[in-house]
């Protein structure tokens, strides 16, 4: 009841000054929508450049890596135990590429509620060969159906379907430049040659564009057991097992347990690509720092115009203290007053935000290297709209705090001798 | 009929700046209920003074204040706050009615910051007191668009809507002229007569003064008679 009669009060108040209220809620409007419209740009131009690695890269890569064996003979000689060794040429180890004991990998692999999927990977460098040109390239064995699901594999078959290549035996997709270099189209047959010698015909099932030239240029897909065939190795030949997680933040800490566990080499995409990590991170500190700076230029707004009210209303306030307002009742009537202008403002700001959002998404934007990208990108995330209206509410109650305090502090005894 | 309604014990009053200045000096006093006291004396003899220490918005003072036998206290600006709306009503020499509402709005205003009665109570108690003051039809014109003596009649209603032990005035005919003075003063009067309302009025027109029931009469900061 008594708040009631408060805000009754405050809502007079701010239409007796209707074209000042509705400034300052501009104000706030303007900022709420240039703060939702940039992070949601921002954020959905981040998430494509990451995801054009992120996606496509696994979030633990179980692979055996070429690198020297990290126990030389030395270091099983008891006596030299504590020693510094100092051992000249070593060359890698002649490992073999292939992953020890895959299938029981994969089993446990799948056991694990951490991951969300898994999809096993080979290699194979090979010739294309076009008349009396060979073109080097290299062949990548893959599971078409979960590579799509986890790794958005599909998104960047242009043409063909990748599902064909388990369909299809002996089939291959290739990367859209190499195909312009070998001229040919889906339903083609291409001849690839192994670094053993062995040739092999392979039917053209889809064209591939990742965005990337250099991979296009010299990249195919073809299933895993196509490889397998090709490199003559048998089923359990394979020489990656890319894992996607639940939780993307557990990849280090999963990746160490895995080089243990199943005594492999393990990477984690944190470690692999560090470098798009920071670049969406400082991307977005800048978006957020830009919002809030409009914000808070808004809530001066907003103080400057409740201190003009203030000085105006002078009176008003002299006379509902003098007739039994106290001093936190007219503090609470100009709070009132900001946060309305705040939730207000904030509410009008948050919609044009969105349609704002909507505009850009609506924009074309076609490139060549993000064949599946045809507009700008946004990104709606609900939590920039939460951020914008508690913002909107703080920066305005503070603003209001201010004045709100110099009015309950006013001596109605000044007031009404100056008259 | 004598119960005490206000009472002054032993007040004196300085003014700090820019020197210490005693303008008021050893005030005792007290008014019974029903009593219409006028409150004169030069300018700055301090009558103003006296009235916003009993007004309880002044509180920086020495002595003891009692409304309706209770102890003001000079801090708890809540509580005090408190007391001005239910206690005491207030009639200025500018009537400071809020423009943004009309007429009984502005009435009904501490009558809904007491909120002792429901919304329609207060709204039915409100025309009630512009009846008695023969105001009842500007109730929903805006308070701008009444005229001065419109204005201070306003005002009393607004004084009278919680039915206060006693209604302070300070000079509420000074920016009136002779016929709307004397209208105001009727209203005084018959407030005291007819509902035994208990009246205490700054004036500094004699002619105002010796119509009431009693002066209080006040020379540099003292009381003389």
């Amino acid at each position: 009841m008594k708040r009631k009669l408060l805000i009754d009060i405050a809502k007079s108040l701010l239409f007796a000054r209707w074209k000042q209220t509705l400034v300052a809620a501009i104000g706030v409007t303007f900022s709420i929508t240039m703060f939702i419209t940039l992070l949601s740009f921002m954020s959905g131009l981040n998430d494509l450049l990451d995801g054009l690695i992120l996606n496509r890269t696994p979030h633990i890569k179980l692979f055996n890596d070429i690198k020297p064996n990290e126990n030389q003979p030395v270091k099983l000689a008891t006596e030299y135990g504590s020693a510094h060794h100092f051992i000249e040429s070593i060359k890698s180890d002649a490992n073999r590429q292939s992953i020890y004991n895959s299938e029981a990998i994969l089993a446990s692999l799948k056991k694990d509620k951490r991951v969300l999927g898994f999809s096993p990977k080979l290699t194979a460098q090979i010739f294309f060969n076009d008349g009396s040109i060979d073109i080097t390239g290299a062949m990548n064995g893959i599971d078409p159906i979960e590579e799509s699901r986890l790794f958005h594999f599909n998104d960047y078959v242009t043409a063909g379907n990748s599902a064909d290549l388990t369909k299809i035996s002996n089939s291959i997709i290739l990367g859209k430049g190499l195909a312009g270099k070998l001229l040919v189209n889906i339903g083609d047959v291409v001849q690839v040659t192994t670094s053993k010698g062995e040739r092999f015909q392979l039917k053209v099932v889809g064209l591939f564009q990742s965005g990337i030239r250099d991979f296009d240029d010299v990249q195919s897909y073809a299933s895993v057991s196509t490889v397998q065939k090709i490199l003559s190795q048998p089923s359990n030949y394979i020489s990656a097992i890319q894992v996607k997680l639940n939780d993307i933040k557990l990849a280090p800490k999963m990746a160490k347990e895995y080089e243990q566990l199943y005594q492999i080499d393990a990477e984690d995409v944190q470690t692999a690509n560090s470098q798009f990590e920071t670049g969406s991170s400082i991307r977005t500190l800048i978006s957020y720092s830009v919002g809030i700076t409009l914000l808070i230029v808004a809530g001066f707004g907003i103080y400057n115009i409740l201190n003009m009210m203030i000085f105006e209303k002078m009176d008003s306030i002299a006379i509902l203290k003098a007739t039994g307002f106290s001093g936190t009742d007219v503090k609470n009537i100009f709070i009132y007053i900001a946060i309305s202008i705040g939730i207000f403002g904030g509410l009008v700001g948050l919609l044009f935000g969105f349609g704002l959002s909507a505009t850009i998404d609506q924009i074309p934007f076609n490139t060549a290297s993000l064949p599946t990208i045809k507009t700008y990108p946004i990104n709606y995330n609900p939590k920039f709209y939460v951020i914008g209206i508690v913002f909107s509410f703080i920066t305005t109650y503070f603003a209001g705090w201010f004045p709100a305090r110099k009015a309950s502090k006013i001596d109605p005894v000044v007031i009404i001798r100056g008259k | 009929m004598s119960t005490t309604i206000l009472e002054a014990k032993h007040i004196n009053k300085y003014f700090h700046d820019p020197i210490r200045v005693q303008v008021l000096n050893d005030i005792n006093f007290s008014i019974n209920k029903g009593e219409f006291v006028s409150l004169t004396g030069k300018s700055g003899c301090g009558k103003s003074t006296l009235l916003y220490l009993l007004s309880t918005m002044d509180t920086d003072y020495e002595g003891q204040i009692f409304i309706d036998q209770e102890e003001m206290p000079k801090k708890n600006e809540g509580f005090l706050a408190k007391i001005r709306n239910e206690k005491i009503g207030f009639v200025f020499q500018f009537h400071y009615l809020l423009n943004e509402f009309n007429v009984l709005k502005n009435v009904m205003l501490p009558g809904l910051k007491l909120n002792k009665y429901a919304n329609e109570e207060v709204e039915h108690r409100a025309m009630e007191k512009l009846k008695i003051l023969g105001i009842e039809h500007l109730a929903l014109k805006k308070a701008n668009h009444v005229s001065g003596g419109e204005k201070q009649r306003v005002a009393i209603a607004r004084a009278l809507i919680n039915d206060p032990h006693i209604i302070m005035g300070d000079e509420p005919t000074g920016n009136l002229d002779k016929k709307n003075s004397d209208m105001v003063f009727d209203i005084f009067n018959r407030l005291s007569s007819e509902l035994n309302q208990t009246l205490l009025i700054v004036t500094h027109d004699p002619g105002f003064a010796e119509r009431t029931h009693r002066i209080i009469h006040m020379e540099d900061g003292r009381i003389i008679h």
